[in-house]
């Protein structure tokens, strides 16, 4: 610090920040010389830099209150510099170091806490807006560590909502917010009369004043927060969708309005005349205000902006606000169906989530419907389904409003077949949803005649199909439907129900014994005994132990049929299942590559059984790949076991190489990465450790001593025998467990023409696939492209063509490039979805508790290098493609 | 105090030729230069010879700015600029000035060689006109001369519609010309930042009218003409060909896409073409979603409107077109309708405002049988339609302007005089600014408070600000110094330079003041009293009790003596000097309330 260039010592201030950054090192030894350095220094922006560095510092010193202390007064010593960067650090500051503990600190240190805030609040008028915004982050801040704002500082707060600067308005406006959340029920004077209202009705009406910002940036802000402010009076929400219209100071009724009327007086098609939105009654012209009256129509200019970042904002705030309010989720139900003919795309998709997620509490009209179902001609993919979705969960007023539905979306399917899936399960929905609405149009669907019999309609064709999927899920709930169906209708209901089992329900059909025996309706009470049995086939394996070893192979083996069986039978308990039978096949494997019978025959027999063994080892470690990264849902707990089986096959592994190998050099090798496994297990597992009494693990780990210093023959030998002796460890089941899946849609693989290109150039294929269960898809999905050469090529899709369509499901809809040199004739190449896995991100994940798993995910960016092997988890699909050669 | 002039000779409470005069600080600017499209005679254009009586309007004016390129704010630029005269600049955006001409020609046409009027401007009049205007980009800073600078904000309303900032020293005026605060398909919102200026003059339209959702409104047009053409119907949508007829054609074009129709739309040829070329090309002043996706595809790039032939109209089926002019007075417009008029399958949809007189006025107002030219009696059974696609702002965008800007007073001009009314309560009620419509020919005189800019001397100002506490944005700071004025420039030096510049010498200025008090005791117990009583008020202060009997606060002096009449009066000598003043008047205020009367 003692040159003379400011720059130099800029850098070093930086620097020391750095450094205390680091971890490991100690950074209260600086702390002294940086704050003497603080007291000499002229130049404001080493200034400034040695503050931050302070920062830094009292960062790293969470636990050390006095130093804090000690910081925040040196930052409050500087408040008065002349160089707004130098402010804008102290506040910062304190923002981040001035105490908040009020229970635990004494009386001068609350004291002081107060201070904070007062000081903070003295710079609100700063005349630097960057200090401005400064002081408003700082309080922010305090607000974050848990300190209590007080209330005073709202009128100030709502003064710098008139600032020049847009991010302090923005910062202004964040924290009326808060304030107004803490202090929702206290009441605030109107400053224009003697009325008083609460403080969140003021601060919402505040906000919403915001939303007519000249900046857009702040008009995002308001509009995102504005959701959020779920205590507001329900008077004051509904403003929010009323202009209060007026032409010529009278109050005119809004189109919607209008439109309600017509509706219900039923002269829909009328047309109107210049005069008709005529103003009704006179209003005192004194009572309209228009503009302090605040919340007044303020999303109706949020939907209305110019930048679709804010009308996608007030898009989400309606979503959440209509959520917790029903009556206003009717009202803003106008302007959400108005939002799907927004010209930006993101809008429309967006606000047609909204509408699902609060579909629950409203009926739409006819004529909303009709507007909604106009957008079924969308060209977008992701439009039209995030639509049949919102079909899924809506209620339909009148049976016309169904026919409607139904006509559109056969619309939809000629011109977009591919949409077939997901229009057929929306009219499941939607059919079972209005069981007596659709009654009355049966006759009409299916085109019955009282007297004549009507041609039978093809059974393969998708319109057909879907008409069916509505009128037999309908019948479901209602039992007189089926008397109106004729006989090739039961035909193709038995045919339905077998091809497309998940669309078409069972069905009690009168006449149909059969059908109704096999099909009990209900499925509740069958969970509870199947659960049961899992339990029990559990049970019975882990009480084995005194079984001889042929009757616990044989044991084993019957568990696993049965377990595969029922995560057939029962899709609830599938994961679960699989689950368990994978890790009893594993056990199985493992018993059986230590049959003792085969270790003790003579050498020439090792072939047969090392090749037994080798193999068992290798499926083994297969299998716990899967376990532990298939399925989700999977404890700590379980990741334990799945290791110690993990370290049973090595340790198998292990034995099998010295067998079989003669030269004791790679066996060195071997040991001593078999022993550095160990040793990582025990480490990442300790806490898991005791549970395990009498494992292999817990053998082992006595054991370790004698390991470490013998020859790698005596290790083998000790690895055999307490592998043998070691008991078999009981698999808890987690509550939760999903098996990740996946289902590639598109291609189909039944095409027989080839998909022809020139060699050397690349052509594009679609993949369209369902994902279920899969966590962070981006990171770990992969496309695999295996040729008939063996060649195979790995895609790693971008993380914009996954979609979230619902919870635990993903779609992913991408394009891989294919490329070939050229071929005599056409070939099939195999295209399958592969999950990537990285044991070391396993080893996070175990050491990290389960809630933060994701974040530490994000933590580390998914690099190529990351990936340690992949797992397939898809059918694969055969793609017919011939590469021309190139012509000269 | 200086003075901001206000004369409209057009646009005062009228809807119609829009221009103002302002003279601020000297200078004379010219906003718009509109026509009245109602009068055929000279009534149409403001009356000039006003302006200058007999000048020479060049001389006069300072410059012209056209704020957008409707009729009723620039049509009688070039009789301006040409027959009556002036070479000045004249200011206006970049679209503004490419579609100007087109429509100022396209409008000559019509009145001269359609109705055959003489005493008109020529085309080569609209050329040479052209060539004295000066383009400006949005938040540009022109300097017309070294004084004025002007700055153009976006206003939405049409393409190339700006709001202009006038700004002469610290002296500033807004206008706004047209505007728009909801941005529609093609445009965006108009916006100004807090620029605080004297005067903002505002359009107020709409002055009593808040608007419905505009998306209700579009989906009622679509609806509309939707069900029309579904029915085999024929839709006549009467536009002016610049504006809100591109607006029209994009929610058309974009719904006859994703709708997948197959009917006809037309628009009448002619300049539409041209002008739509010019949209094309004025990609930047469109609105985000149109700058977003030009790449992929231009959205003025009709694919489902063709232009339009006369022998179309008596094509069968279905059909939409757009049609010149928008209140049906005149032209293609009206010979559709007369040819459609009959059939109640039709549709007219007037997408606007219609002047009182008009055909487009009379059947919006419910009559059903016209009188045509020629006795002929024209019975309407097609069905007709409102709909305000107006691109001003409402009531509410106007406020929400004003709560923007800032301005200390605002003018409001180019609306119904009773409507205005009705605002101008409104504002001053809300803003607490004062407001102003003044009458065609009115002048409006607006006081300000300008501010002088003073040269300091960097010592003296860090001398000053280092004094007290710290600057604060907010609240005006005292400084000491001395002001010079000298060679037309304001100069505040240290007191010390000024007497060196000057050549003068020191004069040291003191103040004494007597102050009686009733005190019976003697001269040094009052001393005393009066030191104590000091000492415990001025506790910033030293506070010193000389020997000699008197008494120093900083540089104060306080003797007392006994009065010569009075023993029982003593008299308190106070003397300062000029640079204590603040001090010193202090103390005597003090001490002429007298001692208090418990002394400790």
């Amino acid at each position: 610090f003692q040159e003379n260039d400011a720059s130099v010592r800029l850098k070093i201030a930086s620097l020391l920040g750095l450094l205390s950054k680091t971890a490991g090192f100690s950074p209260d030894c600086i702390m002294d010389d940086a704050i003497n350095t603080l007291q000499n220094e002229k130049s404001h922006q080493v200034l400034a830099q040695l503050l931050d560095t302070l920062l830094v510092i009292g960062t790293k010193l969470p636990e050390n209150p006095s130093v804090r202390m000690r910081l925040v007064e040196v930052a409050c010593k500087h408040l008065t510099d002349s160089s707004h960067g130098v402010r804008n650090k102290c506040l910062q500051l304190i923002g981040c170091l001035g105490p908040v503990e009020k229970g635990v600190a004494k009386e001068a240190e609350s004291q002081a806490a107060k201070d904070v805030q007062k000081i903070i609040g003295d710079h609100f008028n700063d005349q630097d807006p960057r200090v401005r915004t400064a002081a408003i982050k700082a309080m922010l801040q305090l607000h974050e560590r848990g300190l209590k704002l007080q209330q005073a500082i709202y009128s100030q707060a709502c003064k710098l909502l008139a600032d020049d600067y847009e991010q302090v308005r923005s910062a202004a406006v964040q924290l009326i917010w808060v304030l107004s959340q803490l202090y929702p029920e206290s009441i605030v004077p109107i400053p224009s009369s003697n009325e008083e209202i609460r403080l969140v009705d003021d601060a919402f009406g505040k906000i919403c004043h915001m939303v007519s910002d000249g900046s857009w940036v702040v008009r995002v802000q308001a509009a995102k927060l504005l959701g959020s402010m779920q205590q507001v009076s329900s008077h004051f929400l509904e403003q929010t969708l009323d202009k209060k219209l007026m032409t010529d100071l009278r109050r005119k009724r809004t189109a919607h309005e209008r439109a309600k009327e017509l509706y219900s007086s039923g002269e829909f098609s009328s047309g109107r005349k210049w005069g008709d939105d005529a103003p009704k009654e006179e209003i005192d012209t004194g009572a309209v205000n228009l503009i302090e009256s605040g919340a007044c129509g303020a999303f109706v200019h949020g939907l209305e902006d110019e930048m679709y970042e804010v009308r996608i904002a007030a898009v989400e705030a309606l979503c959440m606000l209509a959520q917790s309010s029903p009556s206003f989720a009717e009202k803003c139900l106008d302007f959400l169906v108005d939002m799907f003919n927004d010209e930006i795309e993101e809008v429309r998709l967006q606000s047609i989530h909204t509408m699902r997620k609060i579909s629950n509490n409203i009926t739409l009209r006819e004529d909303q419907l009709d507007t909604v179902l106009a957008v079924l001609e969308d060209s977008s993919r992701d439009i039209r389904e995030a639509l049949h979705e919102l079909l899924c969960c809506t209620n339909v007023s009148t049976k016309e409003g169904i026919h409607l539905a139904l006509v559109e979306l056969l619309k939809n399917l000629t011109k977009y077949p591919t949409d077939r899936e997901s229009i057929w399960k929306c009219l499941k929905f939607l059919g079972s949803r209005h069981p007596t609405l659709v009654l009355p149009l049966v006759p009409e669907l299916l085109s019955t005649h009282p007297f004549f019999d009507t041609p039978e309609p093809d059974m393969d064709d998708p319109a057909y199909i879907a008409v069916l999927v509505l009128i037999f899920n309908a019948a479901k709930s209602c039992p007189t439907m089926p008397a109106l169906f004729s006989d090739h209708t039961f035909r193709h209901y038995a045919y339905l129900r077998d091809s497309l089992s998940h669309l078409v329900p069972p069905l009690r059909l009168p006449g149909r014994k059969l059908m109704s025996s096999a099909v009990s309706p209900s499925i509740t009470p069958h969970e509870d005994p199947s659960q049961q049995f899992l339990h029990q086939s559990l049970e019975r394996v882990y009480n084995f132990q005194h079984l001889d070893p042929q009757g616990i192979q044989e044991l084993l083996e019957f568990t696993i049929r049965d377990l595969q069986r029922l995560g057939e039978l029962q899709s609830e308990l599938a994961g679960m299942a699989d689950f368990t039978a994978t890790y009893l096949q594993c056990q199985l494997l493992l018993i059986k590559a230590l049959q003792e019978k085969l270790w003790n025959v003579a050498a020439p027999l090792y072939l047969k059984q090392n090749a037994l063994a080798s193999a068992a080892a290798k499926q083994i470690l297969e299998e716990t790949y899967k376990m532990e990264f298939m399925y989700s849902g999977v404890e700590s707990r379980q990741v334990v076991i799945i290791h110690h089986m993990r370290l049973q096959a090595k340790a198998l592994q292990l034995i099998v190489t010295a067998r079989t190998t003669r030269g004791v050099e790679p066996l060195f090798g071997m040991c001593e990465k078999f022993l550095q496994e160990v040793d990582s297990f025990q480490r990442c597992f300790i806490s898991e450790l005791p549970h395990m009494q009498g494992s292999f693990v817990d053998k082992l780990l006595d054991l370790m001593p004698r390991l470490v210093t013998s020859k790698p023959s005596e290790v083998v030998k000790i690895l055999q025998t307490t592998l043998r002796q070691s008991t078999f460890l009981h698999l808890p089941l987690p509550e939760q467990l999903h098996r990740a899946t996946a289902n590639i849609i598109e291609p189909t693989g039944e095409s027989d023409n080839p998909l022809r290109f020139t060699s050397g150039l690349v052509v594009a294929l679609d993949v369209d696939a369902t994902l279920e269960h899969v966590q962070d898809p981006q990171g770990t999905v992969k496309v695999q492209v295996l040729y008939p050469d063996g060649q195979a090529q790995l895609i790693h899709p971008k993380p914009a063509d996954f979609r979230n369509p619902g919870p635990g499901r993903h779609r992913l809809i991408t394009q891989v490039y294919l490329s070939h040199t050229a071929w005599t004739e056409p070939c099939q190449i195999e295209v399958r979805l592969l999950l990537a896995y990285n044991s070391n991100r396993s080893k996070a994940s175990t050491r990290i508790p389960k809630s933060t798993w994701s974040e530490s995910l994000e933590a580390l960016p998914p690099s190529e290098n990351g990936i340690e092997g992949t797992i397939p988890f898809s059918k694969p699909v055969k793609v017919y493609i011939m590469p021309k050669p190139a012509r000269r | 105090v200086s003075l901001v002039l206000c004369w409209c000779p057009g646009a005062g409470q009228d809807v119609g030729r829009s221009c103002i005069l302002v003279s601020i600080a000297g200078k004379n600017v010219m906003l718009d230069c509109g026509m009245h499209m109602g009068y055929n005679d000279d009534r149409r254009f403001p009356d000039f010879s006003y302006i200058t009586q007999n000048g020479r309007l060049t001389d006069f004016l300072d410059c012209v700015i056209i704020s957008h390129f409707h009729l009723d704010h620039r049509g009688a630029l070039p009789y301006f600029s040409e027959m009556v005269g002036y070479d000045g600049p004249i200011y206006m955006t970049h679209p503004t000035k490419a579609i100007c001409p087109i429509l100022l020609e396209d409008y000559r046409k019509i009145t001269v060689d359609k109705k055959g009027e003489t005493n008109f401007f020529t085309s080569q009049m609209i050329k040479d006109c052209m060539k004295k205007v000066v383009a400006v980009h949005l938040h540009q800073t022109v300097q017309v001369d070294e004084e004025l600078e002007i700055k153009a904000y976006y206003a939405g309303h049409v393409l190339g519609a700006a709001m202009f900032q006038i700004k002469v020293g610290c002296e500033s005026v807004v206008y706004t010309g047209d505007y728009n605060m909801t941005p529609d398909r093609h445009l965006g919102a108009a916006w100004i930042d807090k620029c605080r200026p004297d005067l903002l003059i505002s359009e107020s339209t709409y002055a009593t009218t808040i608007r419905d959702s505009k998306r209700c409104r579009e989906r009622d047009f679509l609806k509309k003409v939707h069900e029309t053409v579904e029915r085999g119907g024929k839709v006549l949508i009467p536009v002016f060909a610049l504006g809100r007829a591109q607006e029209l054609c994009i929610l058309l074009e974009t719904f006859w896409e994703r709708m997948n129709l197959k009917a006809p739309i037309y628009f009448s040829t002619g300049l539409t073409e041209k002008a739509n070329h010019y949209y094309k090309l004025f990609i930047t002043w469109t609105n985000q979603k149109i700058r977003k996706t030009f790449v992929q595809r231009n959205m003025f790039e009709f694919k489902h409107i063709k232009a339009f032939d006369r022998a179309f109209a008596d094509n069968p089926g279905p059909m939409v077109v757009f049609a010149t002019p928008g209140m049906l007075h005149a032209g293609q417009s009206l010979q559709i309708f007369r040819k459609w008029a009959g059939n109640e399958k039709n549709m007219v949809i007037m997408p606007g405002y219609c002047v009182q007189g008009t055909v487009g006025h009379k059947i919006l107002s419910g009559q059903r049988k016209l009188e045509m030219e020629g006795r002929q009696i024209l019975e309407v059974k097609m069905q007709v339609e409102y709909m305000s696609f107006s691109a001003h702002a409402d009531a509410k965008g106007i406020m929400q302007l004003i709560r923007q800007a800032e301005p200390r007073n605002v003018l409001l001009v180019h609306g119904e005089a009773k409507k205005m009314e009705f605002l101008k309560q409104k504002i001053e009620q809300e803003f607490h600014v004062s407001c102003y419509m003044p009458a065609n020919g009115e002048t409006t005189t607006i006081l300000t408070n300008p501010c002088i800019p003073v040269d300091i001397s960097l010592g003296l100002l860090k001398r000053e600000t280092a004094i007290g506490p710290l600057p604060d944005a907010k609240k005006p700071k005292l400084m000491h110094g001395t002001l010079l004025m000298k060679d037309n420039s304001f100069r505040l030096v240290s007191p010390e330079q000024a007497l060196k510049e000057l050549g003068l010498a020191e004069h040291q200025l003191r103040f004494t003041c007597r102050v009686h008090i009733q005190d019976p005791r003697k001269e040094h117990e009052t001393v005393l009293r009066v030191y104590n009583h000091l000492k415990g008020i001025l506790k910033d202060y030293s506070v010193q009790h000389l020997p000699d009997g008197s008494i120093t606060v900083e540089s104060i002096l306080i003797q007392a003596t006994a009065h010569s009449e009075d023993q029982g009066t003593k008299v308190l000598l106070v003397s300062w000097t000029y640079q204590d003043e603040e001090l010193g008047s202090y103390l005597t205020s003090l001490l002429k309330k007298g001692l208090p009367q418990s002394t400790p």
